[in-house]
């Protein structure tokens, strides 16, 4: 159920009356429906599933994320 | 089945079927059913002590008068069914010359002669014919093999994809050269030549059925150029195997069957073109299982690993070329992976086909 | 890639196993349910680095293993018309029914296709006029908003020559399942990430409450696996039993809302088999009547068919944790570990079948 990637929008277009968009993998790029992301913008990053973007990444989020990640791995480890 | 209880310990995953009363897909994708289909099937019909030895050509010994050796030869056979028949880097003409010459050199031989055999879809187009055959004479002068002798068969309409092509080689194994797939000890390097996927991921793209884009190009080449290379060396070479279909993965696993030995390969040195990454990531493939045709696995002799790969790396085709691994004891014949964390998990054969997955 | 390879970083893995090791007092049972992320644990080895405190427990968190028996006989039923293209998810293909499965039918000359995307099967409708196309909809939450929207596609384009078979499963329904069964040993869960980037992670708050246990929503990468198993663990060591988000990069509380606008049009909610387990209230969705002309149950009325589950199923007793992936009978017997055949299972290399390859004992 889960297998879903990030990618970069990168194009944004209407194809028989659907919101759709081109997003990039790194490397590699595939078309996705964006009509449950009406308010992506090319460059944002969202979250593909299937074809379909399901959500637009938060960036602040995923840096607080990391922070919080990173925060944990600098306490201090006994050796 | 009607009940009121929920039998919660009652999930389970549900068995695939074995397929054995037809040909399905996944007999021809160069996994475990592949590997079957040869060994239950053709094997037992065939059996002779050349096949039995399992390379991927066939060792003839040519004798002379008082049983001396006069040549070693390595003989082996493809046929090339790919569609499309013209992708990014390549073409099924490239690919048939390539695909032969490369299963010769890995028995260390020097590739000569080819034969092609064509089996043409009637409708083709001609002049998709002519590019066919001008790639393959350009595939063979940069092998240095000439095409000695062909064979052409006309099919109706919609049996054979456009074009289907056989290849037969014939090589000469140099004196003192002994590789086979049976011959990886405990202790021996692995070397892979380059980034691995590059061609599978090229082709599935060019199909165009699971409608995406990349730049990717095939990485079919000819790859005697670099076994030569490797074998001026003067080092010991065990094995040398092209991981085509069926991927890196299979390919280490027959040799571990082969030569019964276990292989462990380390995760963060086998390199992977980022494209070759997302594309596996997209469609939940795993680049190990992905076929290459333009790249090499060495299997060397204890300590000697380094100077072959610097052989390799001044070589145009293994540039990228890592040591990614080591044959070890392990009696149970399994390929093992230890991921970046320093945990192990084991690689098995590709089983059947690959199939995009959505969870 | 961005926001992948950021979240597996060897410190960070490192650095939050410590962690988990500093928090975990007790011996405790966690599920995910998720074939996506047994996927990955078993990839990357966490479970290797994990305390033997923890015990990791996988639940029936794959579309393509829990799919009724049932609905893949009427898939194959429909697939072995004459005249009919039959398109699906690539996972479908291997999965058994009681007879055969869908890579036979194929060889034995049916059209069966494999699609990435629903409205791919949606353009082969298009461009195939004179035939019938059907599509296999399955999955979870976070499969429902691309299926619903081919069925609203189809209906843009007065399409009259596509249907879908749907087999839609929930996931809240088998958590109340699974806590609310006798001998439940499970103490916390990690919640599917993409399918709460769909549906949020508000329906499991009624959940937590009432079975008094904590459930982290949780991703994917091994930094994101780890952290979620973190913060179940702090609040199992301190008896707290709330939703935490350890995914929010791309899961709220609220969810997609689109989305869920359109799952709302398109399904209702039903009751839902899941094979192997039963009849779960509530678990699945179906097509409203509505959308009955999309409906290849009712194009086809496959009726009440046959069903034989196999009787060389893998036994689970997973859920229970009785049973290891290793201790699986396919491993022993006539079946070699060199040779697990079948033991790949219905997805691509190592995915839902993770388990049962990966996690062999070396």
């Amino acid at each position: 159920m889960c297998l879903a990637i990030p990618g970069k929008i990168i194009e944004l277009y209407e194809t028989n009356g659907l919101w759709m968009g081109k997003v990039d993998f790194g490397g590699v790029t595939r078309e996705a429906c964006m009509s449950y992301v009406p308010e992506a913008k090319t460059g944002d990053y969202a979250i593909v599933h299937a074809g379909f973007a399901l959500n637009l990444i938060d960036e602040g989020e995923a840096l607080e994320t990391l922070k919080l990640m990173s925060q944990i791995d600098m306490k201090d480890i006994p050796e | 089945m009607t009940e009121s209880v929920l039998n919660i310990e009652g999930y389970m995953c549900p068995l695939p079927l074995a397929h054995n009363e037809r040909i399905v897909l996944a007999h021809g994708s160069g996994g475990r059913m592949s590997f079957d289909l040869i060994s239950k099937l053709f094997l037992p019909a065939f059996d002779n002590p050349i096949l039995r030895l399992g390379d991927d050509a066939g060792l003839v010994t040519i004798r002379g008068e008082g049983d001396t050796t006069l040549a070693r030869l390595a003989i082996s056979t493809d046929s090339h069914v790919v569609s499309p028949l013209f992708f990014p880097g390549g073409d099924i003409g490239r690919l048939a010359i390539c695909g032969t010459v490369n299963d010769i050199s890995m028995l260390g031989a020097r590739a000569l002669y080819l034969t092609a055999g064509f089996v043409l879809e009637e409708g083709l187009d001609m002049e998709t014919l002519q590019k066919v055959v001008a790639s393959m004479q350009s595939a063979a002068e940069e092998a240095q093999i000439r095409i000695i002798a062909g064979d052409t068969k006309v099919v109706q309409k919609s049996k054979a994809d456009g074009l289907y092509i056989n290849t037969t080689g014939i090589g000469l194994i140099p004196d003192g050269i002994d590789i086979s797939g049976s011959r990886a000890r405990p202790g021996d390097d692995i070397i892979l030549s380059g980034t691995i996927g590059d061609h599978g991921i090229a082709v599935l793209a060019a199909r165009g059925e699971l409608k995406f884009e990349t730049d990717l190009s095939s990485d079919v080449a000819p790859l005697n150029g670099l076994v030569a290379a490797m074998l001026g060396a003067g080092r010991e070479i065990h094995v040398l195997r092209d991981p085509t279909r069926g991927g890196l993965a299979t390919s280490l696993n027959e040799i571990a069957l082969q030569s019964k030995v276990g292989i462990l390969i380390n995760e963060e040195a086998i390199p992977v073109r980022p494209a070759v990454q997302a594309a596996c990531e997209m469609l939940g493939f795993d680049p190990l299982y992905v076929a290459n045709e333009g790249k090499l696995v060495a299997i060397v002799e204890q300590g000697s690993a380094e100077e072959t790969l610097a052989r390799m790396k001044d070589h145009p085709l293994g540039k990228e070329a890592a040591i990614i691994g080591k044959v070890t004891e392990n009696r149970q014949l399994h390929v093992s992976l230890r991921t970046a964390y320093g945990t192990t998990r084991m690689v098995d054969m590709l089983s059947g086909e690959m199939l995009p997955r959505i969870c | 890639m961005k926001y992948l390879d950021q979240y597996r970083g060897t410190a960070l893995v490192h650095g939050l196993i410590h962690e988990i090791e500093r928090t975990v007092k007790h011996h405790w049972v966690i599920m995910e349910i998720c074939g996506g992320q047994t996927h990955a644990i078993m990839k990357s080895g966490l479970d290797q680095l994990l305390p033997e405190s923890i015990e990791l427990v996988h639940g029936p968190g794959c579309p393509v293993c829990v799919t009724s028996l049932e609905m893949v006989d009427k898939a194959h039923a429909i697939a072995s018309h004459p005249g009919v293209i039959f398109t699906t998810y690539g996972d479908m293909l291997r999965v058994p029914g009681s007879r055969e499965d869908l890579i036979s039918l194929r060889a034995s000359g049916m059209d069966i296709r494999i699609v990435y995307s629903a409205l791919d099967a949606v353009k082969v409708a298009q461009e195939n006029p004179d035939k019938q196309v059907v599509f296999f909809a399955i999955g979870f939450e976070t499969t429902a908003p691309a299926n619903a929207m081919s069925v609203l596609q189809a209906e843009k384009l007065s399409l009259k020559n596509f249907s879908l078979l749907v087999s839609q499963v929930r996931v809240p329904p088998a958590i109340n399942a699974i806590l609310g069964s006798p001998g439940n040993r499970v103490q916390g869960f990690l919640a599917a990430g993409h399918v709460c980037t769909v549906m949020g992670f508000w329906e499991y708050l009624p959940i937590a409450e009432k079975y008094k246990v904590p459930i982290v929503v949780t991703g994917f990468e091994p930094a994101d696996i780890l952290l979620g198993i973190t913060k179940l663990m702090r609040q199992l060591e301190k008896q707290s039993y709330a939703v935490e988000n350890a995914y929010s990069r791309v899961v709220t509380r609220e969810g997609n809302q689109p989305a869920q606008g359109i799952i709302e049009q398109v399904f209702m909610e039903c009751d839902q088999k899941w094979r192997g387990i039963g009849m779960i209230p509530a678990s699945g969705w179906r097509l409203r009547p509505k959308y009955h002309g999309f409906d290849a149950e009712v194009r086809y009325s496959v009726a009440e068919i046959n069903t034989n589950e196999s009787t060389i199923c893998i036994a689970g007793k997973i859920l229970q944790g009785l049973a290891k992936p290793y201790d699986c009978p396919v491993f022993r017997g006539e079946c070699t570990p060199a040779h697990p055949l079948g033991a790949t299972m219905v997805s691509s290399e190592g995915a839902c079948a993770a388990y049962y390859r990966y996690g062999r004992p070396i």
